[in-house]
């Protein structure tokens, strides 16, 4: 696999997140809707996509992103 | 009081009812003062504008010179002009428009579509740059209105602020008649929001004055008043604003006018920015160029990068530093005339104040200098005046006493590149002038004693004296974020000395050992005839247990461990260096194993004690047995220069056999090479492989007790290839990782020494010669070329490196590792990283990069069973 997993959050994952975070969502790194993986994934503006990465340090790293 | 926080700033435009709005005074006249010296009333030093003569009162707050901020007037000007910061967005907006309806030149759901766009990005915080762009762009292509359908002809825009449709050069009066069409409507799609900034603001109707405490006149010596470049200017303005509106009230040919406009706007351009391209820079009689607006915000010296990133700060000092290894690493030494001058703040309490009045009755170093009433009084403490003063002295006062040993200071050199490039020491006085500071602390610093300066800082507040004592301390610094490992250690002779005295086993005896153990704290040694310097080591060390092998190893096939036969193999047993030798490995800045394990184990002060034991040991050792490098310590027994002779000429032999099978044409390409490279590359191996071996025999010669081979194999200063360079061969010379094969081109060769087309090893710079006995001319003359490269590759490295430093700092100086682990951006809340560096783990705190050193963690547990 050359890209790292991508999946949508469901409302409830995604208002969970936020508030553990405290944040609202336009302070989260975004994602265009355009990028492959994300029409891939069938993500729509708005929701907000779980990235688990290999990381040389960390063994699985996870990261979100809003797709805009 | 509530106290006021400004929640947000937002940048728009001033209207002309905004500017006589903040205007205090219409500016009417270009004269100053009359001739008593007082300002003239509507002119550009009126007392409506602020004061800054002491004695007189501003006339619209009331307030004295340095209570009153000042308060801005205005001048009408007689004719429009363009403002010049805005004459690139004039000339899109023109391009963007309808010269006749005034209309955007895109259809209204196209418009309406790059809006939505906008605002979308806008709500998101994302930047909409190239949205506008994208407007501008399609805009100013469009041949026909959509609207109107008037055909468009290009607006050219001649720098700096003249705009011509066709032939036909427009006034800035047509510039903003055309601009006052543009609807509300339109604007969003160019990025401009119609509620803030309407477009025909860009040319200026109205200027604003700023007050006199923005421009203030200094008097000369000479009793003359001298005004600031800023008044220079305004008076220009003034002058040909007032000739253009008597001209035009005489009823003046329309030639005149055009050109005392044309003037005008060049006041005014010049007032706003003096270095814009395409006009010459107005300037003073004596021919210096004006400083104006733009002059005073922009570059280095300019109010951001100049005073409010960075400025010039009070309590601080700076001069040449020097070595003193008697200081401990979180010393400094201040030369008394400094401490002299630094003061540290006694905020005077019941309980301290009989302390701060005998620092006001001193009359020598440690004494008072100023003393600060209350109310902000600031009185000189001198022999006349101390009795009185320290009489008075009363809680709440704040005596400035000097700078004495103990104090905190934070010491910096530039480039401050890490964290580490300040930090807090504790003061001694000194006699003479220069900074002391030990040579330890010389690695985080990047200093050497070749001259380099630094500054010092004393804190003020109790405050910042506990956070640079808890945050900044030396000793808080010695292991490196950067690596995870310790950057403060050994250098140079510290390294050397302590190889002397733990190499082999050596035989001090007890009078010896006393004297090397004289400056440290140890109160008792056990009673011996004899101690190895093995012995004498471990009594510095703490209770730790070690194994690693040092930086003399050899790197055998099999390393024997214990048995090593080069004493290459470390074996710390409960603090008692048992097997090998110290070096740089073990007590080095960026490498010292030993400094990790006692930092990690018994924490910060006991790492800093080891360190300045073992700095003071090291270079006692080192005084006692003397250590000296002296240009006959490369000289080599002459069968061995024989040696290396034979080996150069086998290699030479080697490299011409080479070039002659590549004629014949019988040379064979290496994979993916020419067969040109495939030589090229064989050469090179050959010479190289050459030169290693001359080092070779020159360092069997040479012996293990040859300084320099010490200070080599140790790890304290130089490497084997500069020995072999000196004593052996310099060999092949490189520009840009190539022989060096350019010179006359149309003969092919370096120089006009040689043969046409020569590949020979010395036709292509290779330098068999060694430092020591010296370059012939033409090895000379490569060598040079090589030298040369490096020289200008660290020029352009150190200039491109610090802009880039620059804006890292610029990018990153808002992300904060939140305690939730997170990293965010300061003023917007914006996620970065979700876990700081994927991982969570702080550098400073991992072990060499990695978050735990397992084989530490069960040594020290199978250890303890162990026992
Ligand atoms: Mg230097
Ligand atoms: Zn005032
Ligand atoms: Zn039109
Ligand atoms: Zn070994």
């Amino acid at each position: 696999m050359l890209v790292p997993k991508h999946e949508v959050l469901s409302k409830e994952e995604a208002e969970e997140l936020l508030k553990i975070l405290g944040i609202g969502k336009e302070q989260l790194p975004k994602i265009k809707a355009d990028d492959p993986i994300v029409k891939e994934i069938g993500a729509k503006p708005g929701d907000i996509v779980k990235i688990t990465r290999k990381s040389l340090t960390a063994g699985d790293s996870v990261f979100y992103r809003l797709v805009v | 009081m509530v106290p006021k926080r400004i929640s947000a700033i937002k940048f728009e435009v001033l209207s002309p009812q905004e500017i006589r709005r903040m205007s205090v005074v219409k500016i009417i006249t270009p004269e100053t003062y009359d001739d008593d010296g007082f300002p003239i009333d509507g002119g550009l030093m009126d007392t409506r504008l602020g004061v800054i003569d002491p004695g007189l009162r501003c006339k619209t707050c009331g307030g004295k010179a340095g209570e009153c901020p000042g308060h801005f007037g205005h001048v009408e000007l007689a004719a429009p002009v363009i403002h010049v910061g805005y004459a690139k967005m004039i000339a899109r907006l023109l391009n963007g428009t309808c010269s006749e309806c005034g209309r955007i030149l895109l259809k209204d759901e196209r418009k309406d579509k790059f809006i939505a766009e906008i605002e979308r990005r806008r709500e998101l915080n994302q930047s909409y740059e190239d949205v506008v762009k994208e407007v501008f762009r399609l805009t100013k292509a469009a041949k026909k209105c959509p609207h109107c359908g008037a055909e468009q002809v290009e607006v050219k825009f001649d720098k700096p602020t003249f705009f011509y449709l066709g032939e036909h050069r427009l006034t800035p009066k047509d510039v903003r008649e055309w601009l006052e069409k543009i609807p509300d409507d339109d604007l969003p799609a160019f990025g401009i929001n119609p509620k803030a900034t309407r477009p025909e603001w860009f040319v200026l109707t109205v200027l604003p004055v700023p007050p006199v405490t923005v421009r203030p006149s200094i008097i000369l010596e000479t009793g003359q008043r001298s005004e600031d470049d800023l008044t220079h200017k305004l008076v220009d303005i003034i002058r040909i604003n007032q000739r253009f509106m008597e001209n035009k009230e005489a009823g003046a040919p329309q030639q005149i006018l055009e050109d005392l406009w044309e003037l005008l706007q060049y006041h005014v351009t010049t007032y706003i920015d003096n270095e814009v391209s395409g006009i010459p820079p107005a300037r003073h009689r004596s021919g210096r160029p004006l400083k104006t607006l733009a002059q005073r915000l922009k570059g280095k010296e300019g109010r951001f990068r100049g005073s409010l990133s960075g400025k010039r700060v009070n309590f601080s000092a700076r001069t040449v530093i020097s070595p003193d290894p008697c200081l401990s690493i979180n010393e400094v030494g201040v030369p008394m005339e400094i401490a002299q001058e630094l003061t540290v703040p006694i905020y005077v309490t019941p309980q301290n104040i009989e302390i701060a009045r005998e620092f006001v009755l001193r009359s020598e170093h440690p004494k008072a200098n100023y003393i600060v009433r209350p109310d902000g009084r600031r009185i000189r403490v001198i022999e006349s005046n101390k009795e009185e003063l320290a009489e008075k002295l009363e809680p709440g006062w704040i005596v400035e006493r000097q700078l004495m040993d103990e104090d905190i200071v934070l010491f910096n050199r530039q480039p401050s590149l890490h964290r580490m490039s300040i930090m807090a020491h504790y003061v001694r006085v000194l006699p003479y002038k220069t900074f002391r500071l030990n040579p330890a602390v010389c690695p985080p610093y990047n200093a050497d004693f070749d001259g380099d300066e630094m500054n010092l800082h004393v804190p003020q507040s109790l405050e910042a004296q506990a956070e640079a004592k808890i945050l900044m301390a030396v000793q808080e610094h010695i292991l490196s974020p950067r690596f995870g490992g310790p950057i403060i250690g050994g250098i140079h002779d510290h390294i050397s000395g302590l190889y002397l005295l733990t190499r082999g086993e050596k035989k001090f005896t007890r009078e010896e050992a006393m004297e090397l153990l004289r400056s440290l704290d140890i109160s008792e040694i056990p009673v011996k005839d004899e101690y190895t310097g093995k012995e004498i080591f471990s009594f510095i060390l703490p209770d730790i247990t070690l194994e690693f092998k040092a930086e003399i190893c050899q790197g055998c096939e099999e390393c024997k461990g214990a048995e090593c036969e080069y004493d290459a193999y470390v074996i710390i047993e409960n603090g008692k260096l048992l097997k090998g030798t110290i070096d740089e490995k073990a007590v080095g800045a960026f490498k010292g194993i030993i400094i990790d394990e006692i930092a990690r184990k018994y924490g910060k002060e006991r790492a800093k004690k080891f360190i300045d034991d073992m700095t003071q040991l090291a270079i006692r050792i080192i005084s006692k047995l003397g250590f000296t490098v002296g240009i006959d310590d490369e000289d080599i027994p002459p069968e061995a220069a024989e040696q290396i002779e034979e080996v150069l000429k086998e290699a030479e032999n080697e490299v011409n056999r080479l070039i002659e099978a590549y004629r014949r044409g019988d040379l064979e390409p290496m994979p993916g090479r020419s067969i040109e490279e495939t030589l090229e590359m064989r050469i090179m191996q050959v010479l190289g492989r050459a030169r290693d071996r001359a080092g070779k025999i020159a360092q069997r010669h040479l012996g293990m007790e040859n300084a320099a081979v010490i200070m080599a194999v140790s790890g304290a200063r130089g490497s084997m290839l500069n020995l072999t360079q000196m004593a052996a061969c310099i060999g092949q010379q490189s520009v840009r990782g190539e022989r060096i094969s350019r010179g006359y081109t149309y003969t092919n060769r370096t120089l006009s020494h040689f043969k046409p087309g020569d590949l020979g090893a010395e036709a292509r710079g290779f330098v068999r010669s060694s430092y020591k006995k010296g370059l012939s001319p033409v090895e000379f003359f490569f060598h040079a070329a090589g030298g040369r490269e490096g020289l200008v590759d660290t020029a352009v490295r150190t200039s491109q490196s610090g802009y880039l430093q620059r804006r890292m700092i610029n990018a990153l100086q808002d992300l904060k590792v939140e305690y939730d682990g997170t990293v965010r951006e300061q003023t917007s809340g914006a996620l970065v990283q979700f876990r700081y560096g994927e991982d969570g783990v702080d550098p400073m705190r991992s072990f060499r990069g990695k978050p735990v050193d397992v084989k530490r963690i069960i040594r020290e547990i199978v250890g303890e069973v162990k026992k």
